[in-house]
């Protein structure tokens, strides 16, 4: 049975981790390769970077990052932030990126998502949904959630799988940050509605968060300060939710 | 200077760390092809696609698979080796016998960390253990005509499960569903079981 997936997420600026990681042991806590692959040992099941440089040197700093954790690294990793056409796509996954995920250009352009699709196969492909409850439904939002864009996200998620997206990263604004728990009512009605598979960002705080996500039918689960403060290891959390009867890939 | 494997660059997909197992080299000369004792065909990207950068090769692999040379695809890779792909118009290398079709009534593609049943001794199981987890992304899968050639299964979907083939072998040609290259530790001991088979 395909396991359900433990996704680790790292912020990295200008080619280094960002987000005041303190992790013990490391020689270097913000060197993504060396988190990466500490990640691997402890059995996480992919790593999703998104790259918040903001400067012209952009593109080459992620190229290195890219080569060199598909050196190091042998799990599957997707890389994000700012790609905005299918030439900058292409070159991630050249570069040696599993997956590349777009957010705003997606939504600014829906047309990019099937040609980075037809480019790389869609299987590859992940669009990266950032969405907040608005009273009457969980709005759309871009840039780096400051921009509302008056879209239902439930019809945005079966928009982007007909266009040929292969995963839907949803990440809830009203739970990011709180600890509190995945948003479960949305993640339920956006699993319902598409085909693809649908991973769960934003909340999570403890492992019964995760088990609640996988009980929706998320395909996997996404955090990252609970994992870099280790709140609780990656192998523990796998432990708990390998007991509530979740299959999860074991070390 | 002779490689003594070939990874094919199929244009799109980097290969830095099956080429860090195996010793390969990244090429898509026909010389540099037809010199190399084995062959591994990469798999990101859209059959057709593919199937049609590699129109200038295509007669070297096929070669080389009835040379005896040994020969390993990996997901789409795999896929190449048959004749026709639901996902593509075009020919595959029609090395094997069958064809490769989409999943159907089951979340997809198939993405993640899934279990391969070995269903009978392969050289390239060395090491690892009955069920162990490797890492799949793919939306179709193979359906080869001969059964005989299936060496490992996987199964996918909850209430109506396919269970599909993730490893062929016949004779000289090895093909695997998922990417070895990204299944941590027990996909590097199958890269590099590949790489210990004598010639």
């Amino acid at each position: 049975m395909l396991a359900k997936r433990i996704i680790a997420a790292l912020d990295i600026k200008d080619g280094r981790v960002v987000k005041g990681v303190k992790f013990v042991n490391l020689r270097d806590a913000g060197d993504p390769v060396e988190l990466a692959k500490r990640y691997e040992d402890e059995g996480v099941d992919e790593i999703v970077f998104l790259d918040i440089t903001a400067s012209n040197e952009k593109r080459d700093i992620l190229k290195e990052l890219v080569r060199t954790v598909a050196t190091n690294v042998n799990i599957p990793f997707t890389v994000g932030g700012g790609l905005k056409d299918v030439d900058g796509i292409r070159e991630i996954v050249r570069d040696g990126a599993d997956k590349v995920f777009i957010n705003t250009a997606a939504v600014e352009d829906p047309g990019l998502i099937r040609e980075a699709s037809e480019a790389l196969g869609s299987s590859n492909l992940v669009i990266a949904v950032d969405a907040k409850w608005n009273g009457d439904y969980w709005e759309v939002y871009t840039h780096g959630g400051r921009k509302p864009r008056g879209i239902d996200v439930i019809e945005w998620a079966k928009e982007v799988e007909e266009l040929g997206a292969g995963e839907i990263l949803l990440t809830s604004m009203d739970t990011d940050g709180t600890e509190d728990g995945f948003d479960i009512t949305m993640l339920r009605e956006v699993v319902k509605a598409v085909n693809i598979p649908v991973v769960a960002s934003g909340g999570a705080g403890n492992p019964e968060h995760f088990k609640e996500a996988f009980a929706v039918d998320a395909s996997a689960a996404l955090a990252a300060s609970i994992f870099h403060y280790k709140k609780f290891t990656i192998g523990e959390l796998k432990k708990y939710l390998d007991e509530s009867g979740i299959d999860v890939r074991l070390g | 200077m002779t490689f003594d494997t070939v990874i094919l660059d199929l244009g799109i997909g980097n290969l830095s760390n099956v080429q860090k197992v195996t010793g390969g080299k990244v090429t898509h000369d026909t010389d540099d092809i037809s010199r190399a004792e084995k062959i591994i065909l990469p798999g990101v990207g859209n059959f057709g696609d593919v199937m049609e950068s590699l129109q200038t090769i295509k007669y070297d692999i096929i070669d080389a698979a009835k040379e005896d040379k040994y020969i390993l695809g990996i997901c789409l890779g795999m896929q190449l080796f048959f004749r026709t792909s639901e996902e593509g118009k075009g020919e595959g290398l029609g090395i094997m016998d069958g064809v490769v079709s989409r999943f159907r009534g089951v979340r997809t593609p198939h993405i993640g960390w899934n279990r391969l049943f070995m269903g009978r001794e392969c050289p390239l199981f060395k090491g690892i253990t009955d069920e162990s987890y490797f890492y799949f992304v793919h939306s179709y899968f193979v359906e080869p005509e001969d059964i005989d050639c299936v060496a490992g299964t996987t199964v996918y979907g909850d209430e109506d499960p396919v269970r599909f083939p993730s490893v062929v072998w016949e004779r000289n040609i090895f093909g695997v569903q998922f990417h070895p290259e990204k299944s941590s530790s027990n996909g590097l001991r199958l890269l590099k079981n590949f790489k210990e088979l004598s010639t």
